[in-house]
């Protein structure tokens, strides 16, 4: 059974249809990449995905049930799957750790004692150790979104969704976020990307899914995906972007 | 400004050709705004005295001898206000908060308080202070209730934090709308709730946001404070009142504005630089 199933999901904002009937089967362990233009429905998926917005038709099953019910709360999914935004959206008011403590002090339950070791190790994981108590303002680009990451990552999720988690950074620091994600890719995460990090999404994706106004025109792997796509619009858009 | 502008006349020739212009346009904007202040004052102190009352207004409002006569007295006439005021401004704060709060709720079994919020602000910023301090101060009393229920301290408090909570509630919830929605995603992808979203993650950044809004608002309040004198209280208007009708002389009430000159300067600008920072900060 696949970890996460999307049937038919449709989404309209008013009469802006964004998802036009996606199909998506991802497995655990797995990492899928989203590529397409600005506006084809890559960050929409994703939130819908994590019902920060509900879906108007179609299925979302994880782990087989279906999540995508109307009515359901949508709480203890939405901490089973992590999320990571394109500006980072860290609390400015507290530091990095309390950003990181906040969730799962309050929806898992857990002490800020009992977190502290396993969050120390996380921060020092990801080569922030020594940043854990600044605040982001006080925080690179760059150092701000790997704190997002850790954040999404302290409650354990099941799936990690980045929602073009580098475009918002200097050039100079994109490095450093997507080593982040190939450690996590070593470490066996569910991963969906939506990303326009071509040359990243090529070398460790395992599937692609070109979007193309609210459908995936073309999905497959990423050596066949990037130097022989069959539909014209995937052609002309990797022609733009590689 | 950098180094070299502080450095001393002689070694001007280490100035960039800009800076030696803004130097030049600096020291021109200094002579002419302390040349035309001068000028100002000169003409206050000249002409006032010119004219023809002024024999008299001296006599009635800037009397020496009564001023040191009667200040002990309204200074402490003004403990009641500052006391008046202490037991407010914590309330007003709570209800503030509170009723921004009942503005901002979503469930339909909670929409009594959201209507409730939007009726209360309404009604209470669309009536003058001391409207309310009448209606309440002479009108619930008026139920002939026992001592000490009947007091105007308990009344006229009342009706200030009525009406001051109104305000402090709406700069509150513009402190609330002000924080990006972006916010609220973040904090509901990791599985809180909205009530959490809210006191962890809105409301202390909102809060923050809008104090140096809240603060002019309890400048505000302490001066209102004041209005409590028509219902009764003698607190330090009243007091000066009293002084001058005894005396027959107005300078009792330069005093009282002295008095709350002295506090509410220093508060109005703190709360300026306050402002200044934030906007700082957001740029």
């Amino acid at each position: 059974m696949a970890k996460l199933d999307l049937q038919g999901v449709t989404k309209s904002f008013g009469d802006n249809p964004v998802c036009r009937g996606i199909d998506l089967t991802v497995d655990e362990g797995e990492m899928v990449c989203l590529i397409g233009a600005s506006g084809s429905g890559k960050s929409t998926l994703l939130r819908c995905i994590n019902l920060l917005e509900p879906i108007d038709d179609g299925r979302i099953l994880l782990d087989g049930v279906d999540i995508s019910e109307p009515g359901l709360n949508p709480q203890p999914i939405r901490a089973r799957i992590g999320i990571v935004f394109q500006s980072f959206n860290l609390f400015p008011h507290m530091t990095a750790a309390e950003n990181v403590m906040l969730a799962p002090r309050r929806v898992l339950g857990k002490s800020r004692d009992a977190l502290e070791a396993p969050v120390k190790a996380l921060f020092e994981r990801f080569d922030l150790g020594q940043r854990m108590h600044h605040y982001p303002d006080q925080l690179s680009g760059g150092q701000q979104q790997r704190v997002a990451i850790i954040r999404a990552l302290a409650m354990q999720p099941e799936i990690m969704l980045f929602d073009e988690i580098t475009s918002a950074l200097d050039p100079e620091l994109v490095g450093e976020v997507l080593d982040v994600l190939r450690q996590l890719r070593t470490e066996g995460m569910t991963m969906i990307l939506a990303t326009h990090e071509m040359a990243f999404a090529r070398e460790l994706a395992d599937k692609v899914c070109f979007l193309d106004a609210g459908r995936i025109l073309e999905e497959g792997p990423p050596e066949i995906l990037f130097s022989d796509p069959k539909e014209p619009r995937t052609r002309a858009f990797l022609s733009r972007v590689l | 400004m950098t180094d070299q502008t502080s450095l001393p006349r002689g070694s001007a020739p280490t100035l960039t050709r800009r800076q030696a212009y803004e130097q030049r346009l600096r020291r021109r904007s200094i002579t002419i705004a302390a040349g035309s202040t001068l000028a100002v004052v000169l003409a206050v102190v000249l002409l006032v005295p010119l004219a023809p009352g002024w024999d008299a207004v001296k006599r009635s409002f800037f009397n020496g001898e009564v001023f040191a006569k009667t200040f002990p007295g309204l200074l402490d006439a003004f403990l009641i206000n500052v006391a008046i005021f202490l037991w407010c401004a914590p309330i007003i704060a709570i209800l503030g908060l509170v009723i921004a709060l009942f503005r901002d709720v979503r469930s339909p079994a909670l929409y009594p308080l959201r209507l409730f919020g939007a009726i209360y602000t309404d009604v209470f910023r669309g009536l003058p202070v001391i409207l309310v301090i009448y209606l309440i101060g002479f009108g619930i009393p008026g139920l002939g209730l026992p001592r000490p229920w009947n007091s105007p301290y308990i009344w006229g408090s009342l009706a200030l934090i009525l009406v001051y909570a109104a305000y402090v509630a709406e700069v509150i919830r513009s402190g609330i709308d002000s924080i990006h929605h972006s916010q609220r995603a973040a904090a509901a992808s990791l599985g809180l709730s909205d009530g959490e979203t809210m006191r962890y993650v809105v409301l202390p950044q909102a809060i923050r946001n809008v104090a140096p809004a809240n603060m002019n608002l309890f400048i505000a309040l302490q001066k209102d404070v004041a209005l409590l004198s028509f219902i009764g209280p003698v607190e330090v208007f009243r007091q000066a009142g009293v002084y001058k009708s005894l005396l027959a002389n107005f300078t009792p009430y330069v005093g009282a504005a002295v008095i709350f000159l002295a506090l509410t300067i220093p508060a109005t600008r703190y709360a300026d630089y306050l402002m200044n920072k934030q906007r700082r900060r957001q740029s």
